[in-house]
This record gives structure tokens, C-alpha cells and sequence, in this order.
């Protein structure tokens, strides 16, 4: 369980973080969702005691950070930048990990294993591509065997091969029984993995709810496509109950105002025929742009250095 | 795919839970130090520096004794030759100890430091007492292999000292304790400025280049400055022959070094606790 409440980070007279507050629930993988620069990674670097917050308070299972006796153990992170120094080995690096915890030798072998870094787990980290990092950094992570894992943009620059098995490890890890926070800027791949959102934009919430959810918000009203033969009757039958009808080809409509069950019960009644029934849902890229297209800093005609620098200040 | 493949489990079956203790994080930082090249390229100088450096000098010296006027000769002393390796060791001794903490800030490792062990400082006094320890340890070794060295190679000419003479104990001691300290210093200047070239910079700076900018000053002046400057003070516990006659005592002036540390290192700690890694 972590909890962020009234958080605020200010770098100089920019707001990275501005009041921000949720609680992200044990047991399932909740997704912390945002475009660039909209302040994911300062909050995440805040629940892990690396900022402080200018106000406000986090906690990772009623305790401050600071205040946990065995980190590890308790929450693995993953940060964006990497964390590891490029001169050392992953199992030298992973070693003297476990070693502040005293964690034994078996486990760095274990997790070593878990991610399949065994064949180059004696070699020097800084010759590791990207996706041997996000390996590594997830070893990392797992070393401590936590019931909280926190992966910021674990996706990022990743080959499809790598994100397959991002998405892979973060069903097992759900599965496990865990709870993951994880922060993207991508919808669709937060679909796949999160039961809960929390989006935010500028530093600010913008919403704190499950996929579901925000799918049907955004499709609210988007309407029900209807295929059938017989479409002058039922558009004679629907027209009594007030709703907008938008015709395509000869046998389909539009149907606006009318929940998809009721179209069908009314099909039904008067025995027509119809070959499709559909809801329309917004897709998650509409659904994620409708929500955060007034907070996006910078569009792409602008450029904006601040926001790199935002991304990763200090 | 089949989702027994792909649900492969994370956990274990009975996890060994450990926790954060002074003694763990000791363990940690040794296991940092010697897992990288670049800390065992230094530490290998600083020994080739403080175990040969002397040795050389006096085989060359006294190879050309006959030659030497006779001033030199009066004022040769085998003690300082045979503890003066320090004069090159402090530079790797310096360099590595910036880059025991710059290094960690250059690559992001801080991050992962300070997240396994969130109270921070454990892993500056580790560090610091690693460092120190194994500084300690090797530089004592090679300072008193050179010492003895250098003594039997004197003998030809009658100039050696033996370990019981005044100030020769104190000399191979004192130089051992010169360089851990300045090493500790060093730690603390790169814990403060977390950047290598920066923190390097500054040791430099601060060490080597100081003395030279108070020579600049009327005498009066620099006298009165002058064995106060880290270095200065420092030097007084590795020798007893001074160019300069304003000098502290050798503890004296060893006492005024380790405070220069002590100042860095409260310093570099309140930092440490308070600022964003």
C-alpha cells in the first residue's frame, strides 16, 4: 500500500508536482498514467525517499520511507534513469545490493535466473543494452522479494521482444499477488496489465479510477452501429423513442440515445433480423487524449527544453 | 505460449528476510570497492608509488653519493626518503577517494544506494571506513617495506636509521595515518561536490594548489597562514626536517588535518541527508 497525500514538489518557480494525493491499493497493478514531464517520476522518486517534496507526505505501508527497516523487502523500484554503476558486474551490482539487507548469495543468483541475465551476469553493466537494463533494474527490484514492486516506464525504448516480456513479468508479478505501481505514457499498454488508473497531468490529478471506466466515460455517447436487413422498419420503430439515427450504407445505422440492450429487445419484439449489434467504444488513445489534452505541456510544435529538464531535475 | 510458461513465479518459496544494519552496509560498500577496475587500478598505484618511490630515490642517490656536494649529504635523511612514496600516493589515494562517491553520482548507482538504505549517512561512515581501513592497511604495508628497504640500501653509507630512532616510528605510522585521512577528505569533498572532475578539482584546488597562492603573500603573512593550510599541517606527522621554520608540531599539526576532514565530512553528511539524490 502506498499513499501520497497533499504532495508538492517545486523546482525554483516551476510546480513539478502540485498537490497530489492518491492511495494506490494492495494486491492489484495500478497504473500511474501521464504524458512526459506531467511529474510520474518525481513522484515516484519522492515515495522512495530520494526527493523530498517541497509538502505534503508519502508512505509505503503506513511508514515513511526513511523509515522502513528493510526497504527492499518491503517495495522494489525500478527508476527510468538507470541506477546502476556502468564499472560493476550485474552480480557484483546485485551482491552488494542484498548485502546491505543481508540477504544471502542464493537469492542474487535466483533473480538472476528470473530475469535471464545469466549468461552475462559477470559482465560489466555499462556494456548492457537497454533491454539487459531493464533486466538488471528488475532483478533489482525483485531482490528483496517485496509484495510492492514500483516500475517507472519499465516499456520505455524497449524491442518488442522486450515489452512481451515487460507485459509477461507484470502478469506473473499481479499474479504473485503483488501490488505494482507503474507508470507509462502509453494507454494501451497500461490497458493490458492495469485494473486502476491514476492519471495526472502538470504535477495535478486528473483522474483516479479503473480502465473500465475511463473507456466508457470517453464512449459515453459514442453510440451502438447496427447492421440489418430490414433497416426501414426498425428505424420507424426506434425513431418513437427519440433517438439520433445516422444511416451509412443501405443496411447499417448509427444509433445514438439507445443502450445496445434495448435496440436488441426491440429488434426482437418486431422479429427483425440483424446481423450486427455493437456498442462503440472510444479506443484508449481517445479515451487517454481526452483526458489529458489540456495538460500536456508542450505540443509537438513547441520545444521545450524545461520539460526534459522536469523529467529528470537535479 | 502457455500461461504456465509465462506465469513463471518471482517469489520464492521461503524468502530470507534480512534487514538495514551498520554491519550489513559495511559489508555492502566492501563488496563495492573491490567489484570495480578502476578502484583496483588506483589502490595497485598507490602501493607501487609509496612501496617504490623511495626505494628508487635512494638507489639513485646512493649510486652518485660520491658526487653529492657535501650539504646534500649532510641533510640527507633516510627516514624521509624512506616514507616520501606519499608524495605520489596521495594523488591516487585523492583520486579515489572523489571517485568512491562521484562515481555512484555519475552513473545514477546513488539512487540504488539510497533506496536499499534510506537513512543515507550508513553508507557514508561504510564507505568512508572501507576506504580508510583498506588505505590504512595498504599504505602502512608499503610505507614501512619501502622504510626498511631504503634503510638497507643506505648502509653502504652509513646514513641509516633504524625503526627505533626518533621520529622513524612515528614517520612510517604518520604516513600511513597522512594518506587514510587525506583519503577520508577526499571521500568527504566528492560526498559534497558529486561530481568527479569537480570533486577532483577541489582536492587539487585545495590541497596543492593553496599553498602556492599564500606564497604570493608578504612573508609575514604567509608564515602565519602557511602551517595551517591542510596539507602543511598534514606533512608535519610524515617527517621531521622542514624547509620552512614555521610548522606545527608533527600531532599538532596531524590534529589540525583530521579537523579539516571532520569539517568536510559534517558537511558533506548534512548534505547527504538533505539534499535530492
Amino acid at each position: 500500500m502506498i499513499e501520497v497525500s497533499a504532495v508538492t514538489k517545486r523546482y525554483g518557480d516551476k510546480v513539478a508536482v502540485d498537490d497530489l494525493s492518491f492511495t494506490v491499493k494492495p494486491g492489484i497493478v495500478t497504473g500511474f498514467l501521464g504524458p512526459n514531464g506531467a511529474g510520474k517520476s518525481t513522484t515516484m522518486r519522492i515515495i522512495l525517499g530520494l526527493d523530498a517534496p517541497t509538502s505534503g507526505t508519502t508512505t509505503v505501508n503506513g511508514k515513511a520511507y526513511r523509515d522502513l527497516a528493510a526497504p527492499l523487502h518491503e517495495i522494489g523500484a525500478m527508476l527510468e534513469a538507470r541506477a546502476i554503476h556502468t564499472g560493476r558486474s550485474a552480480y557484483n551490482h546485485l551482491l552488494a545490493m542484498a548485502q546491505t539487507h543481508g540477504i544471502p548469495r542464493t537469492r542474487v543468483d535466483e533473480v538472476i535466473d528470473l530475469v535471464g541475465l545469466s549468461a552475462v551476469a559477470r559482465k560489466r553493466a555499462g556494456g548492457f543494452s537497454l533491454g539487459m537494463g531493464q533486466r538488471l533494474g528488475i532483478a533489482s527490484a525483485l531482490l528483496g522479494d517485496p509484495a510492492t514492486v514500483i516500475l517507472d516506464e519499465p516499456a520505455n525504448g524497449l524491442d518488442p521482444e522486450g515489452i512481451l516480456w515487460i507485459r509477461n513479468l507484470l502478469k506473473s508479478l499481479a499474479a504473485d499477488g503483488r501490488t505494482v505501481f507503474l507508470s507509462s505514457h502509453l494507454m494501451s499498454e497500461m490497458a493490458l496489465t492495469a485494473e486502476h488508473l491514476i492519471v495526472v497531468g502538470r504535477g495535478r490529478l486528473i483522474a483516479d479510477t479503473t480502465v473500465s471506466e475511463i473507456v466508457a466515460q470517453a464512449s459515453d455517447g459514442a453510440g451502438v452501429h447496427v447492421r440489418t436487413p430490414d433497416a426501414g422498419r426498425l428505424r420507424d420503430l426506434l425513431a418513437r423513442e427519440g433517438v439520433t439515427i445516422s444511416a451509412g450504407e443501405r443496411d447499417v445505422m448509427e444509433i445514438q440515445g439507445l443502450s445496445s440492450d434495448r435496440i436488441g429487445e426491440i429488434a426482437a419484439g418486431a422479429s427483425i433480423v440483424l446481423y450486427e449489434l455493437t456498442p462503440r467504444t472510444a479506443s484508449l488513445e481517445d479515451a487517454f487524449m481526452r483526458l489529458t489534452g489540456d495538460s500536456v505541456d508542450y505540443h509537438a510544435s513547441t520545444f521545450a527544453p524545461s520539460a526534459i529538464e522536469l523529467e529528470r531535475a537535479a | 505460449m502457455s500461461t504456465a510458461a509465462i506465469t513463471q513465479r518471482t517469489t520464492t518459496a521461503a524468502p530470507a528476510r534480512g534487514r538495514v544494519t551498520q554491519a550489513h552496509v559495511l559489508r555492502s560498500e566492501w563488496t563495492k570497492l573491490w567489484s570495480l577496475r578502476s578502484t583496483r587500478w588506483s589502490l595497485l598505484a598507490a602501493v607501487v608509488a609509496q612501496g617504490l618511490l623511495g626505494i628508487a630515490i635512494a638507489a639513485v642517490q646512493m649510486n652518485r653519493w660520491s658526487h653529492l656536494p657535501a650539504h646534500d649529504r649532510l641533510t640527507f635523511d633516510s627516514i624521509d626518503v624512506g616514507v616520501g612514496g606519499y608524495h605520489l600516493a596521495q594523488l591516487a589515494i585523492g583520486v579515489l577517494g572523489v571517485m568512491v562517491i562521484t562515481g555512484e553520482y555519475s552513473t545514477g548507482m546513488i539512487r540504488s544506494s539510497f533506496m536499499a538504505v534510506p537513512h543515507r549517512l550508513p553508507v557514508l561512515w561504510a564507505k568512508i571506513g572501507v576506504f580508510s581501513a583498506v588505505t590504512f592497511v595498504l599504505m602502512l604495508i608499503s610505507t614501512a617495506v619501502s622504510f626498511f628497504a631504503v634503510q638497507a640500501i643506505v648502509t653502504q653509507h652509513h646514513v641509516q636509521h633504524s625503526i627505533g630512532d626518533p621520529h622513524a616510528l612515528r614517520a612510517v605510522v604518520g604516513t600511513a595515518l597522512f594518506l587514510t585521512v587525506l583519503g577520508v577528505l577526499a571521500t568527504s569533498i566528492g560526498a559534497l561536490i558529486r561530481n568527479t572532475a569537480g570533486g577532483i578539482a577541489f582536492f587539487v584546488f585545495v590541497l596543492f594548489v593553496l599553498p602556492g597562492i599564500t606564497a604570493l603573500l608578504p612573508a609575514s603573512v604567509n608564515d602565519s597562514v602557511n602551517p595551517y593550510l591542510p596539507l602543511n599541517a598534514g606533512f608535519t606527522i610524515t617527517t621531521s626536517t622542514f624547509e620552512n621554520s614555521h610548522h606545527l608540531s608533527p600531532w599538532g599539526g596531524f590534529a589540525v588535518f583530521c579537523a579539516y576532514a571532520a569539517i568536510v565530512l559534517v558537511a558533506a553528511a548534512i548534505g547527504l541527508r538533505r539534499r535530492d539524490a
